[in-house]
């Protein structure tokens, strides 16, 4: 017997004075994604509280030995309820799921469950997963909102890049960021008021790239560091305290790999699943197709940025996908899987020698996936320099960054490498008595 | 309160220094460097001129960072004039201070590495430990440098602590330890565990030598597993930082560990100033140039930001608001007489604790004649004589001491020494004593030095029972410990804190991880009376949120009764109070409520008391020696005691073999032996085409009857590795590269290392993304771990030998898919099989594996029969097939037999329940059994249900609450034990009796 789960529903009528609140995972994509929502009638608002409160508001509901994302976006949830900001009546929160063997595929009960806890029973969550399980009135995909949500994903992924690629070096600071809440707002207004032709599409990428490569910039070189790990700490800045922004105070710059590339991950291993296992073949001829398509569409904006010639290219993620070949199989599907290896080596491969490797303390894949893989990763990639961190309610800020500084100050001395080498050679070793 | 001990890592000699060279040097020399370090328990400065140390001072800064560095550059000005100097900053203390004061700041690892390329770079690896930081770099190819992460265990605070533990400067602990003869097992991840390990070994009598070098070995194997991660220590090794200098017998144990030569393991003489010393080795080129004086005005007059962490309220606003509460506790107290004029029976209790010792003497209305609260001081047998001597003085002819009782971690131990007349659960002892108090008391929460104790009462009896899980214990002790290091005493600390006006927000987590918050705290400026009330506010936090679980005060019901030694610290009452937003009762006795609990326990003893007369206590001794028990392949340590007057007792036992009797021979059916025995008895043939080497862990405790019998089928020989031991773990433990990963997960690589000694041509664990689908849940997965690990293993085992090292991606859910991909995968025709006889293979497979599935529900069934023919309790004990392991599970399965119980595996039993709705993804096989086991044990009143968790299942932390409604939900207790490498089975046993306790009174209540 499997046991049938009720949920409350988002209707349609909740539609006209609902909030819809979403947890901030990426901020430029969120922003746009939740405008691509509001077009269609949906007042998504990205929560972007932060503070030591959220935590703990997690901690109190949700079981403590829970991964940290979870406690982290149930905590944000539950602290904006009770904040009096909001009549709790006129709220509902969405979640994005993937799915798969990860405990992460739980966090909608898990949320469901801590918001009974906490007295707010009664609050819609909708589950935001292309498999599509539950039925929501008031949030139907429709095609034309997905096809928007695709491109709100390749304009964050681009926008994201070009703030990453511009931030360490720009003569005022703050000009990639204010260019970049510029775009978002340009291009979803014309995403709600027109149909989508992709030429135009094609034509806006070409006008972001040309438009960051006018901002001013110094020449200087800077270390590189790429950061991978489990999506939400990878990429929210509420998940690890800040990383880029700590990475760009200390002189470097940010890579990270974009949101497509786990999308296109996601739907890979809806074809991997049907050749390891024999499973679904109707969704593997779907998924087929839909990985080729994906791949078209980043293709685009690839040649489009070398075409321009003044920002570092991403990787096709067909070549990702190759990457992980050697170390990992592509059968890994739970979490980040073969992904996460396969980024760590696509970002040594693009220049960024550095990686830092995030996860949640006692993330179950990336024990595998993450520091399972370091040992083969750092053998066969000499110079690469990798670091993992985990993230935890009760990690400490100071004990993070001081193992990235430890992190900075090889990749420095790997920069000046030949010069300190010499210079070591010169003087007379005298040791102290 | 004990006297402040004094702590020993402070520079013993100036053989170090130079000689001559007082620093009157002429006042424009540039040459002199000044390498500044500030760690989070010790400051150090190095000046160095002419590449000669001129100048070094190494001292604790007890949180005065700024104050403590500006004083030893004061020395340093005063010693070596107003010298030019540069200067650099490292150290996890240092950044802020670096930062404020505008001098550069280098890591402290990169430091380190500047040191070792300098004047060692022949170097293979440095070991360096500092106060709460544990480091290695790796030279010899690529620089690899590693620090330890979340987890502060392991280093010299750990040290400190338990040298604390057992009542010695950490030189005498050093001393002691280079007298060892044996090395007990103590869990190396982080520094609570560990505590819990130590304190039932002292409890126990285990000798303080022994027990300093395996401290010492914990802290080695800490290093090893926590920051080596796969990587061999080999080659020149040197030893750096204050814990190795000083303590020659850590030294030794890594030196033993690592098998590293005298000549290879270096601990130079600048050890303890290795970061300091690369500080002013990169100041040389990178450092801010500057006098000395002006460096010394810069740090004294720099403002140390802060990093903006919030701060909490103040836990009183006045004094008047203090008096209030001071007033209302002091109404909760117990009547004393004066031994001096009573006479009469009187009653003893003893509380024997994790770290303190209490006594209490009751006349017979239950007034309090005499009573004793001290730390056990390591030997709780002494404490205990010097007290029976003088409350047998004190008792003199006219009071006759009619009953005693004990209770608590040495319950057995002080029973059998000195012929106590009655042994109680600690649970009961302390839910006697809280009626006293409040007799509607709903709620007790017990913090103790070790641990966090919570039972909710419903119906007058133990409706359930929280205790700390190993890994947030440590609470009371973790305050007090560091009130030491921060120089004030625990009751300092704690007045300190009462009026902080701005406490730190250290979170609520395992309290190893709030070293690195306080850490960060002091960085941000925080004084010692912020910390104090902020941890105050830390520990409420851990054992309501952590423990107890609880949304609010209503979870803890209305009358709640709090108890033990932390409660005694108001400003942990004050927090408790301020975060359940509700008044409690702290009797006045809330440090002696189990002795008192135990006394009025005593008290329902009939007859006369068998305790030790004073006559006999003169000539009272006692001894222990060690040795290993050969009962059977856990070869446990066991301590034996023998009292004067030929009293004997045995503890480290996991069972009762070592005592001259067997559990097995008493009848009671036990499915974990059951399934042990069958996996470990399929029948072996050789082969012809080779031998597999199957590694019994994970996921093979499920399905190693298919892959043997399919392997068997196609004519390979299949060597399984058998069962684990802890050498087992020791074998692989150099390559775990997680260390976070669970204990199930990491002894795999001792498993296949096995293999390999075997030479066994290929070594076999498939990876399985979807477990057997038993049709009742929504999806079948495997926890990525179990599913994965083969993946981990082949990236990170060093040599495998001649053994090939064999992980296809296999799908057990469809025969001809399995066949397929078996075919493909051993090499198909090429390798000279044929589609048909794998065909057969998988057959064979697959009926082996329903043989052993219908083997196991049939004895499940068979258990449960017996148990109900002969009035015996059921416990399903349910976890993972692979906690039936020896090794894994600690012999819980017999401890629950020895206590009577009948032992059922979740898998045995699962399927005599229906499949119950839960609120959460139910998509992993073996959490569907687990659930189903719930039911059933919710749906028959003569079962209990234990599930066993290990230690960093992310996955459990979802089932748990599940298992608990479920359980709940019938009105049954939920007990969920946490194993890990090492297990205090002290423990466990005590939650185990404390559910027996529950159940029979419960019984009794129900009449």
């Amino acid at each position: 017997m499997k046991a049938k789960k009720e949920y409350i529903r988002y209707t349609e009528d909740m539609k006209k004075d609902y909030t819809v609140f979403i947890p901030n995972m990426l901020p430029i994509h969120f922003k746009l994604i939740a405008r691509v929502m509001n077009n269609y009638g949906v007042r998504a608002q990205v929560l972007t509280t932060s503070g030591p409160k959220i935590g703990e508001t997690g901690l109190k509901y949700v079981h403590n030995d829970t991964c940290y994302p979870a406690i982290l976006v149930i905590g944000q949830f539950i602290d904006a309820l009770e904040s009096g900001k909001y009549d709790p009546h006129k709220v509902a929160l969405m979640l994005f799921q993937t799915g798969g063997g990860c405990r992460a595929s739980n966090y909608i009960s898990l949320l469901r469950k801590a918001l009974e806890r906490a007295g707010y029973g009664y609050v819609p969550v909708i589950s935001f997963s292309l498999a599509g399980i539950e039925r929501h009135p008031g949030f139907k995909l429709s095609l034309a909102m997905l096809h928007r949500m695709l491109y709100a994903v390749t304009y964050g992924d681009l926008l994201m890049s070009l703030v990453n690629q511009t931030k360490p070096y720009e003569n005022e600071k703050g000009t990639a960021e204010r260019k970049a809440e510029e775009w978002t707002l340009r291009l979803t207004d014309e995403m709600a008021n027109n149909r989508i032709k992709y030429r135009k599409v094609k034509e806006n990428y070409r006008e972001i790239v040309r438009d960051f490569a006018t901002i001013p910039k110094t020449k200087a070189e800077k270390v590189k560091v790429g950061v991978v790990g489990e999506i939400f700490v990878k990429y929210s800045p509420l998940g690890n305290n800040d990383l880029e922004a700590f990475l760009v105070s200390e002189g470097a710059e940010v890579v990270v790999p974009g949101l497509l590339d786990f999308c296109m991950y996601c739907v890979y291993n809806g074809i991997v699943d049907h050749e390891f296992y024999g499973r679904g073949p109707f969704r593997w001829r779907l998924n087929r197709l839909a990985y080729k398509f994906l791949l078209k569409k980043q293709r685009d904006v690839i040649e489009i940025i070398k075409e321009n010639g003044a920002f570092r290219p991403y990787t096709p993620f067909d070549r990702t996908v190759s990457l992980s070949e050697g170390y990992i199989s592509h059968g890994v599907k739970m979490g980040e899987g073969w992904l996460l290896t396969a980024e760590m080596i696509e970002l040594y491969e693009s220049g960024a020698t550095n990686v830092v490797c995030t996860q949640p303390f006692g993330c179950l894949p990336n024990h595998i996936c993450g520091k399972g893989m370091m040992k083969p990763i750092k053998k066969k990639n000499g110079s690469i320099n990798i670091i993992a961190i985990d993230y935890d309610t009760g990690a400490s800020v100071v004990n993070q960054q001081n193992r990235i500084k430890l992190m900075l100050a090889a990749a420095k001395r790997e920069a000046d490498g030949t010069e300190d080498a010499a210079q070591v050679e010169a003087e007379p070793k005298k040791i102290p008595q | 309160m004990e006297e402040k001990k004094k702590i020993s890592y402070e520079p013993n000699d100036g053989a170090l220094r130079s000689a001559g060279n007082g620093g009157t040097g002429s006042f424009s020399c540039a040459h002199v460097t000044v390498g500044v370090d500030v760690g989070s328990t010790t400051a150090k400065i190095v000046a160095v001129r002419d590449g000669k140390i001129v100048f070094e001072r190494y001292e604790r800064h007890l949180s005065a960072v700024r104050q403590k560095t500006a004083e030893l550059l004061r020395e340093a000005l005063s010693e070596l004039g107003d010298v030019t100097v540069r200067a650099a900053v490292s150290g996890s203390a240092g950044l802020g201070v670096a930062d404020a004061a505008g001098i550069p700041f280098i890591q402290e690892v990169a430091a380190t590495t500047e040191l070792v390329r300098a004047y060692h770079p022949d170097t293979e690896a440095v070991i360096e430990l500092g106060g709460e930081d544990a480091k290695i770099v790796f030279f010899g190819g690529s620089v690899d440098e590693r620090m330890n992460g979340t987890c502060a265990g392991g280093t010299g605070a750990f040290i400190d602590q338990m040298a604390t533990l057992l009542d010695v400067t950490v030189g005498e602990l050093d001393a002691l330890s280079l007298d060892s003869g044996k090395i007990y097992p103590i869990a190396s991840r982080c520094g609570v565990f560990a505590k819990t390990d130590i304190q039932p070994l002292l409890n126990q009598g285990a000798r303080k030598e022994d027990v300093a070098a395996s401290i010492y070995q914990a802290v080695v194997n800490q290093t090893i597993a926590g920051l080596a991660q796969g990587r061999r220590i080999r080659g020149k090794v040197l030893f750096f930082g204050g814990p190795l200098f000083f303590c020659e017998g850590l030294r030794k144990r890594f030196r033993e560990t690592l098998g590293l030569s005298e000549d290879d393991a270096v601990c130079p003489p600048y050890a303890r100033h290795s970061v300091s010393l690369g500080a002013s080795l990169f100041a040389r080129d990178n450092g801010l140039e500057t006098t000395l004086s002006d460096l010394c005005e810069r740090i004294e007059n720099c403002i140390v930001k802060s990093s903006g962490e919030a701060t909490l309220p103040p836990l009183f606003e006045s004094e008047e608001d203090y008096k209030e509460f001071a007033e209302r506790h002091a109404r909760a107290t117990v009547e004393t007489e004066d031994p001096d004029s009573y006479s009469g029976r009187a009653y003893l209790g003893i509380d024997c604790g994790s770290t303190t010792t209490k006594l209490v003497l009751l006349t017979e209305s239950g007034k309090i004649l005499y009573s004793y609260y001290s730390s056990n001081r390591g030997n709780p047998v002494e404490v205990i004589k010097d007290q029976l001597g003088r409350i047998y003085s004190l008792a003199g002819d006219s009071i006759e001491i009619a009953g005693s009782a004990v209770t608590g971690y040495g319950e057995d131990l002080i029973k059998n020494a000195f012929g106590v007349d009655i042994g109680v659960v600690e649970t009961a002892a302390h839910y006697t004593a809280a009626k006293r108090f409040m007799p509607d008391v709903d709620f007790i929460l017990d913090i103790g030095g070790q641990d966090i104790k919570c039972f909710r009462i419903r119906n007058g009896a133990i409706d359930s029972i929280m205790l700390n899980e190993a890994c947030s214990s440590g609470c009371g002790s973790f305050i007090e410990t560091f009130a030491r290091s921060m120089g004030y005493t625990a009751e300092e600390f704690a007045k300190a804190g009462l009026f902080a006006r701005a406490p730190v927000n250290l979170g609520s987590r395992c309290t190893v991880f709030m070293n690195s918050s306080v850490k960060q705290a002091q960085k941000d400026g925080a004084g010692a009376d912020d910390i104090s009330a902020g941890l105050s506010i830390s520990v409420v936090k851990n054992a309501l949120y952590k423990v107890i679980r609880a949304t609010g005060p209503d979870d803890l019901g209305e009358h709640v009764v709090v108890q033990g030694g932390t409660l005694l610290n108001d400003a942990v009452l004050r927090a408790l109070e301020r975060e359940l937003g509700r008044h409690v009762v702290r009797p006045a006795v809330a440090g002696l409520m189990g002795a008192y609990g135990a006394a009025l326990k005593a008290m329902n003893h009939k007859g006369p008391s068998g305790l030790i007369p004073w006559e006999a206590l003169e000539n009272f001794t006692h001894k222990s020696t060690s040795t290993i028990c050969r009962g059977c392949t856990n070869n446990c340590h066991l301590t034996v005691n023998t009292f004067s007057g030929g009293g004997r007792f045995i503890s480290g036992n996991r069972c009762e073999r070592g005592l001259g009797r067997d559990p097995g021979d008493a009848g009671l059916h036990n499915l974990y032996n059951f399934k042990r025995k069958y996996l470990t008895s399929l029948p072996s043939k050789p082969g012809t085409r080779g031998t597999v080497g199957i590694p019994l862990s994970l996921g093979m405790y499920e399905l190693l009857p298919l892959w043997h019998g399919i392997f068997s089928s196609l004519g390979y020989e299949v060597s399984v590795s058998g069962m684990s031991t802890r050498a087992t773990y020791e074998k692989g433990q150099f390559t775990i590269p997680s260390d976070t990963a669970c204990y199930p997960a990491k002894i795999m690589h001792g498993h296949v290392e096995e293999l390999v000694e075997r030479g066994v041509d290929l070594i076999f664990y498939p990876c399985i993304t979807y477990n057997v689908d038993e049709k009742v849940t929504e999806n079948h997965f495997n926890c990525p771990v179990v599913a994965y690990y083969s993946e981990l293993l082949a990236g990170n085992l060093e040599d495998t030998g001649k053994s090939r090292f064999f992980f296809p991606y296999l799908n057990i859910n469809k025969k001809a898919q399995l066949e397929k991909e078996l075919f493909a995968c051993l090499g198909g025709k090429d390798a000279g099989f044929t589609r048909s006889a794998v065909r057969r293979a998988v057959r064979a497979g697959f009926s082996a594996q329903e043989k052993y599935y219908a083997a196991v529900r049939r004895e499940g069934e068979a258990a449960l029969a017996y148990a109900r023919e002969n009035n015996t309790r059921i416990m399903i004990l349910a976890g993972r097939p692979y906690h039936v392991d020896e090794e894994i599970c600690h012999g819980i399965d017999r401890l629950a037999l020895s206590l009577g119980f009948v032992v059922v595996s979740e898998d045995s039993v699962a399927h005599l329940a229906e499949q119950p709705s839960v609120r959460v993804l139910n998509q992993w096989t073996y959490h569907g059994r687990l659930y189903r086991a719930a039911r059933y044990a919710a749906e028959h009143g003569d079962t209990e249900l234990v599930q066993l968790v290990s230690f960093g299942c992310g996955v459990d932390a979802i089932t748990t609450d599940e298992v608990r409604r479920i359980l709940e939900d019938g009105g049954k207790y939920c007990t969920q034990i946490k194993i890990d490498e090492i297990t205090n089975l002290g423990a466990v046993k005590i939650r185990l009796r404390s559910l027996l306790a529950a159940i029979e009174e419960k019984e009794a209540a129900r009449g």
